[in-house]
């Protein structure tokens, strides 16, 4: 089965707000491994328009940096998972979710 | 002064978060206010950017070390963060540069201070009749207000009592806001909350390898609240065992983390609170004697909403202002019908429930005045002004009743306050849990309390 992620993207990495990103990373893992990804610029930062965004593309997990309650109970009630206060490059997250192995506080810069 | 000090061991004591950033504005040392303040673990932001371990708005808003202005004066602004229980908090932040003696510029001094209680104070509008978020009018409020300048200017353990929603969470703070200690951090812990395995961790702190999964050191949040207060609530939650801990620390102010044979001289002032009778507790075994004897120092106690009389008229008005201005809506008032139904209704939760009321009914007026249709169903759908009749018919409405008498205790009108709405609602949590006012994991922590399966 195939799964939907969207990452707040701060450059390369992980963005430290979810709702101060104005680029997001929408990545389809499908069930044979590959990853089809695609970035959104939007015209100002939301997290309202994020949110939205998470629904309407039936995304699976929302992976951030830090994310006020509202928004993350929010996201949570739509039943879409949130990983947030994750610090570290999109590859390495992207990797670790397809691995099944990120979780909410994962630093991937720690040695 | 002939001896050498720790530049660690001496921010740690200063009530200001101080992060210390390289030229690049890497983390490279941080102080305990900062990691209060913050949330984050100073090992895990050791060398890192600054703003993943800040999260603050002003980083992306023309920060000079995220610009890498190569010369700059201090700047000082009011910003927020998101610290790590993902509360927006506002702060003052100052950024200065570290200049060496060849006037070259080799890393920055950050400075942040947590300004909610600036922030509220300025944000609200009549402060009559007031304590730092408490409003009321009725002889026991004003007694209690009057008490706290004096309360404050103590260093004695205080004990708040008071049904869930009186308020018990804003006199400690404001408590500790009117005390010498107002700039120091103000720490809650619900006793109520924890396992009593990560409770223990959680209040002493531990040391590495103190258990499987301590991987570092904590500090544990008695230690974080040094030179400030730090609040206990739903004391009577807390587990014998660490009743004894908790005693121990009171008598000597030194608490051991679990796992150190080190201890930290902790100057924290202790506030606690409950809605439970510790005396019957303590009759009951459930609670050491010589614990609440030591907490008793001062009683405080705030009377349920529906004792205090006028109180209900002047904090429904209160309430309607405020969610007026927070949701952009401009009602005037309550219609004579709602009114009358608000103050013939006994709120068993008193004045968080009453707010909760208020909200729901600001949400979804469209008028200029609030009637009773706005108010939540659970008041209108039974005339509350009307002895309750039983119908031969209305079975689902003997199973759930839906009124609450005095009798019962908060736990219970709490548990059938739930079950209604969750009848009300199909069973749909996420529904139920806006009906009540609630996020969703509070209605989970709340169907795991009263063991509501479904």
């Amino acid at each position: 089965m195939s799964h939907k992620i969207m990452v707040a993207l701060l450059n390369n990495e992980v963005a430290p707000r979810f709702d101060l990103a104005t680029d997001v990373l929408l990545a389809k893992i499908k069930s044979n491994g590959e990853i089809n990804e695609r970035i959104i610029v939007l015209p100002q930062a939301s997290a309202d328009d994020l949110c939205a965004l998470a629904t309407s593309d039936h995304t699976d997990a929302v992976v951030c940096g830090g994310i006020d309650d509202e928004h993350y109970q929010y996201l949570k009630w739509k039943g879409i998972e949130v990983l947030d206060d994750v610090i570290g490059p999109v590859k390495k997250v992207i990797q670790a979710y397809k691995d099944e192995k990120l979780s909410c506080g994962d630093n991937f810069y720690k040695p | 002064m002939g001896q050498q000090f720790l530049l660690p061991d001496l921010l740690n004591e200063v009530p200001i978060g101080i992060a210390v950033l390289d030229i690049e504005g890497r983390v490279k040392l941080v102080n305990r206010a900062w990691q209060t303040i913050t949330g984050a673990d100073p090992e895990s932001m050791q060398d890192l950017k600054c703003y993943l371990g800040l999260r603050c708005d002003y980083c992306f808003k023309g920060c000079p070390v995220m610009a890498d202005k190569a010369d700059f004066q201090t700047v000082s602004i009011d910003a927020d963060i998101i610290d790590r229980t993902r509360a927006k908090v506002p702060i003052r932040l100052n950024i200065s540069p570290i200049v060496s003696s060849d006037n070259v510029i080799s890393g920055y001094i950050e400075t942040i201070q947590d300004i909610r209680q600036v922030a509220e104070l300025s944000s609200s509008a009549s402060k009559a009749y007031s304590l730092g978020g408490l409003i009321g009018t009725s002889p026991e409020m004003v007694k209690i207000f009057s008490m706290v300048p004096s309360i404050a200017g103590t260093d004695s353990s205080v004990l708040i009592t008071g049904e869930t929603g009186t308020g018990k969470d804003v006199l400690a703070e404001a408590i500790h806001n009117a005390s010498d200690r107002a700039g120091a951090p103000f720490i809650k812990v619900n006793c109520g909350a924890l396992p009593e395995t990560l409770l223990e961790s959680e209040l002493f702190g531990h040391v590495k390898g103190a258990f499987t999964g301590a991987n570092e050191d904590r500090p544990g949040r008695i230690k974080l609240a040094h030179n400030g207060s730090f609040f206990l609530t739903e004391i009577g939650d807390l587990p014998l065992p660490l009743q004894v801990k908790l005693l121990s620390f009171l008598d000597d102010k030194v608490i051991h983390p679990l796992g150190s044979s080190r201890g930290f001289n902790a100057d924290v002032r202790v506030i606690v609170a409950t809605h439970r009778d510790l005396k019957k507790m303590v009759q009951e075994k459930t609670f050491r004697a010589d614990l609440l004897f030591r907490l008793n120092v001062v009683h405080l106690h705030l009377p349920p909403l529906r004792e205090r009389g006028d109180d209900i008229l002047l904090l429904k008005n209160h309430f309607l202002m405020a969610y007026c201005d927070k949701f952009n809506k401009k009602i005037k008032g309550f219609s004579k019908k709602s009114a009358k139904i608000l103050s013939a209704y006994r709120y068993p939760g008193n004045v968080r429930e009453l707010s909760n009321i208020v909200e729901y009914a600001v949400n979804f007026c469209d008028r200029d005045l609030i009637g009773s249709s706005h108010l939540p169903a659970y008041l209108t759908e039974q005339d509350i002004l009307r002895p309750v009749t039983e119908s031969a018919h209305a079975t689902q409405e003997r199973m759930v009743p839906l009124e609450y008498s005095s009798a019962q205790n908060w736990d219970d009108a709490e548990k059938q306050m739930i079950m209604d709405t969750l009848l009300k609602c199909g069973g749909r949590k996420g529904e139920a849990a806006a009906r009540l006012g609630w996020s969703r994991s509070t209605l989970w922590r709340k169907l795991k309390k009263h063991s509501i399966n479904g």
